[in-house]
């Protein structure tokens, strides 16, 4: 049930906050995600997105601290 | 998929697995709470990467499988009874309620339909103003914010016509309930990462300190679960009680505080029956009075609770790490994905429905696992 996946953010309509949403793909897919959680998330950004929801930013120096510890062994 | 793939990779999982081999010198028994953790944990055969003194034990983080069998009575009820559409998320239509479940009732002529989120369910409503349209709204702390928003939306746009069944639950609650239990085994654990992504790592801390245990917020993938494993391992070995966070990538200390503040606007904490497990003190969310407007159960009754689970299932126990799916007598007996007697055998993030899919890859009993 907690799936989430990451995606591309491709664009972003400026609405009101509270509907504040945009185009995020995921290897290709396109859908609308809502982005209102993720205020600091801008085009080019990567989100993890559940049930159609943005619940953060991916940082992606920390999604590389992993993969470079492992290819440092 | 970028941030996916990398984490799938074969050989940096067994560099982890050798890692943990190296600093396990003592028995330690590991609990992951998240059902999408223990369906990685089987698919992937992560279990049989570790050393056999590390006991996998999976908790009770599948919302599907802790929704009380009334609550799907009264949405069998809502869309039997009563001209609306009930939309839901796809996994809750198999879930037996007391007798019947959600793709029964749409068998015999209910307006079931199956929604990615509830933002299209409120979008249903308001192409279909002279239908009541409920969503079910089932989850933990991860869907909550998502949940929140479509009736904090749906206030805004002034769709009466919408509203949620709700079937919210919290996890640190549950994690204090196994470890208060008296009968937890579990040594660590991994806490969900997406639960984590909204709430941070804080809630955890009190839980760490007052039980001397250490937690790990771990995300999903094979090197994620196997990196968690290895925390955890590593403090347990040098008698620290921390939380750390592997799943730095997207779990902030703090949480994401927009989607906290959207979800203490809209729900608040109480008392309600998990599936199997009983009462647990504020363990669940019920919408605050503000939004009593969109609660379903004010629209459509009460759900009526009473203890109703089936004798032969022992999903509660499974739910809690007491016992491993395989060591239920009706596990893949009487009860099969085609055939479930409790919801942990239908959910696809069920510990049951992970056994019997998966079960060549497991340390399938509790008590095999020990010997």
């Amino acid at each position: 049930m907690c799936l989430a996946i990451p995606g591309k953010i491709l664009s972003i309509e400026e609405s009101n906050e509270l509907f504040r949403s945009g185009k995020v793909s995921f290897s290709g897919i396109v859908k609308e995600v809502h982005l209102s959680c993720v205020p600091d998330a801008s085009v080019g950004d990567y989100v993890i997105v559940h049930a159609g929801f943005a619940i953060s930013r991916l940082d992606e120096e920390e999604a590389r601290v992993i993969l470079d510890y492992l290819e440092a062994e | 998929m970028k941030y996916i793939d990398e984490y799938r990779n074969l050989n940096s999982a067994g560099q982890i697995a050798e890692s943990i081999a190296k600093i396990t010198r003592k028995p330690h028994t590991i609990m992951e709470i998240c059902g999408g953790q223990t369906h990685a944990i089987m698919k992937y055969g992560i279990e049989e990467l570790l050393p056999t003194e590390i006991t996998l034990l999976h908790g009770p983080g599948c919302p599907v499988c802790v929704t009380p069998a009334e609550v799907i009575d009264k949405a069998i009820e809502i869309t039997t009874h009563y001209s609306t559409i009930l939309c839901s998320f796809g996994d809750m239509i198999r879930v037996p309620g007391t007798e019947n479940d959600l793709s029964s009732a749409r068998a015999d002529g209910g307006d079931v339909r199956v929604v990615y989120s509830p933002l299209d369910a409120l979008k249903i409503a308001r192409e279909n103003p002279d239908k009541e349209v409920v969503f079910f709204a089932i989850g933990f702390e991860t869907t909550a914010p998502v949940n929140a928003m479509s009736v904090v939306q749906a206030k805004d746009l002034g769709t009466s016509n919408f509203s949620l069944l709700v079937s919210q639950f919290l996890i640190p609650p549950a994690i204090e309930s196994i470890l208060g239990s008296g009968r937890s085994q579990v040594s660590g654990f991994l806490a969900p990462g997406h639960v984590c992504s909204v709430t941070g790592c804080v809630p955890y801390e009190v839980i760490a300190r007052s039980h001397h245990v250490p937690i790990v917020v771990t995300g999903f993938e094979p090197v994620d679960i196997l990196q968690g494993i290895y925390h955890c391992v590593k403090q347990l070995e040098e008698g620290r009680v921390e939380v750390e966070n592997q799943y730095a990538r997207s779990v902030r200390y703090s949480g994401n505080q927009p989607a906290q503040k959207l979800m203490a606007e809209v729900f608040q904490p109480a008392a309600r029956k998990w599936r199997g497990i009983g009462e647990i003190s504020l363990g669940s969310l019920t919408l605050r009075e503000e939004y009593a407007a969109f609660n379903a159960e004010k629209r459509f009754g009460p759900v009526r609770y009473s203890e109703t689970d089936s004798e032969l299932c022992v999903a509660g126990q499974v739910l809690q790490g007491l016992l491993k799916p395989a060591d239920c007598p009706a596990f893949g007996q009487q009860c099969t994905p085609d055939h479930p007697l409790g919801a942990p055998m239908v959910s696809s993030e069920g510990a049951c429905a992970a056994y019997y899919k998966y079960q060549s890859n497991s340390r399938t009993s509790i008590h095999k696992a020990k010997s």
